[in-house]
Order: C-alpha cells, then sequence, then structure tokens
C-alpha cells in the first residue's frame, strides 16, 4: 500500500505534469500550441527561436537562472521553418548535447516533405506532425511521452531500489528493532522502515 | 426569450454561412472546440492575432513588391509565413490565394504574384470585415449553445 504510494510518486503522471518547451517564430501558433497542452494538463514554455530555447535550456554557453528542477523540460515541440535556427537545426543541436539528448523532440512543419521527415527522424526527431496541430495530436504524444518516461522510471527505480534497499536496511539496523521483518521483495504491505528510508531517499531524477 | 432564440439562431446561420461560402474551413471548428468558460474568447483573441500578423506581413509584402527586381525568395518567405497563420485560424480562401502566390513566385512570375497579391488582400479584407462583424455578435448575445435542440 504505501510502498506502492511511493512507486506511484515517482511516476509522472501522479507527481508533476508533463512541462513542454513549444519552440515557434508563429505568434498565432504559439497561442493555439500553449491552449492544446494546457487543456492537456501540461505545463507549458513557449519561445520563439531555437536561440532562445537554446538560452532556456541553458545551453548557450549563458547559465540558466533557473533551478535544475524548474527547468526541467519533458518535450520540446518545434516548428521546422523558423528565421535564423530550423527546427531541424535545433534538433541537432539538442540531440547532440549530452545533458539535453534524453529529451524527446517532437517536429511540426506545414508542409509535408518526405525528405525533410526522414531526415528529423533520423536525427533523432520522436514524431513529426503536420501542422496545424490537433487536440488529438497532443493528446496521443502526451500519453506516448508519458508511457516512455514512465517505462525510465521503472527501469532506474528498480535499479535504484534494490541498492538502497540493501543500503537503508544495514542503516535502520542501528537504530530500530524490527530489522528482521524487513521483506526482501519491492512491494510489500508491511514495510512501514522501509517506507521511512524511501521517504529520505532523494527523488529518482 | 423568443427574440433570443432568433438571434442566436441568426447567429448560427451567419457562423454555418462562413463554412458553406468556403470562407471558414474545419480548424476554425478546431479552435472553438479549445474554448470553454475559463477561456470563453480564444478563438476571438487567435483570430486577433492573427489581424496583427497579417497586417505586418501585408506591409512587408507590399514594400517587397515595389523592389526592382523581385526577391522572390523573400516575398516565399513572407507568403509562407502568412499561409503558417492562415491555416492555423482556418481561413480556407485566404490560405487559396497564399499557395497561388507561392506557385507564382518559384516561377518568378512577377505579374502572377502581383495579381494574386491584390485577390489576397481582397479576400482578407471580406474575411476580415465577417469575422469582426461575427464576434461582435457573438459578444453581444451570448455564446451559442452547441448541443443539439429537439425539433
Amino acid at each position: 500500500m504505501e510502498v506502492e504510494n511511493m512507486a506511484g510518486d515517482y511516476s509522472l503522471s501522479d507527481a508533476q505534469e508533463l512541462h513542454v518547451l513549444a519552440v515557434d517564430d508563429s505568434h498565432v501558433d504559439r497561442k493555439v500550441i500553449e491552449r492544446l497542452l494546457k487543456i492537456s494538463c501540461c505545463k507549458v514554455t513557449a519561445v520563439e527561436s531555437g536561440r532562445m530555447a537554446l538560452q532556456y535550456l541553458g545551453l548557450d554557453g549563458e547559465k540558466s537562472s533557473l533551478g535544475i528542477d524548474e527547468l526541467k523540460v519533458n518535450l520540446i515541440m518545434t516548428d521546422y521553418s523558423m528565421p535564423g535556427m530550423t527546427g531541424y537545426e535545433l534538433l541537432k543541436k539538442i540531440k547532440g548535447s549530452s545533458a539535453l539528448s534524453k529529451i524527446p523532440v517532437v517536429i511540426m512543419s506545414s508542409e509535408k516533405i518526405l525528405a525533410r521527415i526522414d531526415r528529423c527522424l533520423e536525427e533523432g526527431a520522436k514524431e513529426f506532425l503536420q501542422k496545424p496541430v490537433k487536440l488529438s495530436d497532443v493528446k496521443r504524444l502526451k500519453d506516448f511521452i508519458l508511457r516512455g518516461e514512465n517505462d525510465n522510471k521503472e527501469t532506474e527505480q528498480m535499479k535504484e531500489g534494490s541498492c538502497s534497499r540493501k543500503r537503508k536496511i544495514q542503516d535502520c539496523s542501528l537504530s530500530l528493532t524490527q530489522t528482521h521483518d524487513i521483506p526482501s521483495s519491492p512491494k510489500c504491505s508491511s514495510a512501514p522502515l522501509l517506507q521511512q528510508s524511501l521517504l529520505k531517499h532523494p527523488k529518482i531524477a | 426569450m423568443e427574440r433570443n432564440h432568433h438571434l442566436h439562431r441568426q447567429l448560427a446561420n451567419l457562423r454555418q454561412s462562413f463554412f458553406d461560402q468556403g470562407y471558414l474551413d474545419e480548424q476554425f471548428i478546431q479552435l472553438e472546440e479549445l474554448q470553454d468558460d475559463a477561456n470563453p474568447n480564444f478563438v476571438e483573441e487567435v483570430v486577433t492575432l492573427f489581424y496583427k500578423d497579417s497586417a505586418r506581413l501585408i506591409h512587408s509584402i507590399d514594400q517587397a513588391l515595389e523592389k526592382h527586381p523581385l526577391d522572390f525568395a523573400k516575398l516565399d518567405s513572407y507568403m509562407h509565413q502568412f499561409k503558417g497563420s492562415s491555416s492555423s485560424i482556418g481561413a480556407k480562401k485566404v490560405k487559396i490565394e497564399c499557395t497561388q502566390f507561392g506557385e507564382y513566385c518559384r516561377a518568378g512570375n512577377v505579374e502572377g504574384c502581383k495579381r494574386t497579391f491584390q485577390q489576397l488582400k481582397r479576400e482578407y479584407a471580406v474575411l476580415r470585415k465577417k469575422l469582426e462583424a461575427y464576434f461582435q455578435f457573438v459578444r453581444q448575445i451570448g455564446p451559442i449553445e452547441t448541443a443539439s435542440r429537439p425539433n
């Protein structure tokens, strides 16, 4: 029960909203994508260029004023055709950065040019959406990203969990009397000691 | 009550005429569906942004068309933006003119560009007038109930 809740807290859908960075030079399109994302219960940051996106992500050399947690972006949605830096160029910069390459990037375009789509997907774009983007596109995208994030978290959790449990059990045994009751399986209802130690453990990023 | 129903019916007919006459397409309906009690003027807000963007682009294109020789790449770029925002609000006829203009640009057809641009400005002006009247009407009588009434 408590342990299962703990596991639930680590999943994005329960603990946090998806934070989406939307990049588009069109004011009209920024307003629309912002609304689509808010209706889909996502936190949105909308910027008008690739350069501003990189600034926000802290990738342009200048230190971002936001803390890492607030900054954490779960998805980047960028227009393809933008003056200055295209969405494709932005995609390359993100995928080329060790800090940011894991963030899924989706390209949006009004033009359905197959060579363009192929190039973007090859460069690591998660999806290519045709504009105008619809609510159904965003909902489907959100589910897809959440599933991916949850899979990642479960994998990390399982790895972390087995390590931390061993460590914490050793710590607990010093201060608590019921050490022999601590179960070896991850999901157990009678594990208040386990719960306390996990609570002290920092949130898995 | 009778009069109110009549006004709502008028508004519904006006709205329907935009689709029947090809001024607006499905995308406009997509925007309407994003509206709710917390955001009751969303569509009008987006359309207002469209007017702003359009005014800027029309001005830029007008100026660019005065230059000799024409910079077709620049013109195509402006038109791409115009087409994008027209598409985003469902401005069907305006979008068609944008597409036509783009084709003349790529063909390097000066007369075609100039002629199409005049046509585009006309379509834009007509649409803007219709939409302004429509949103004014909406504000006067309140939003349309989208649930269908039994006859």
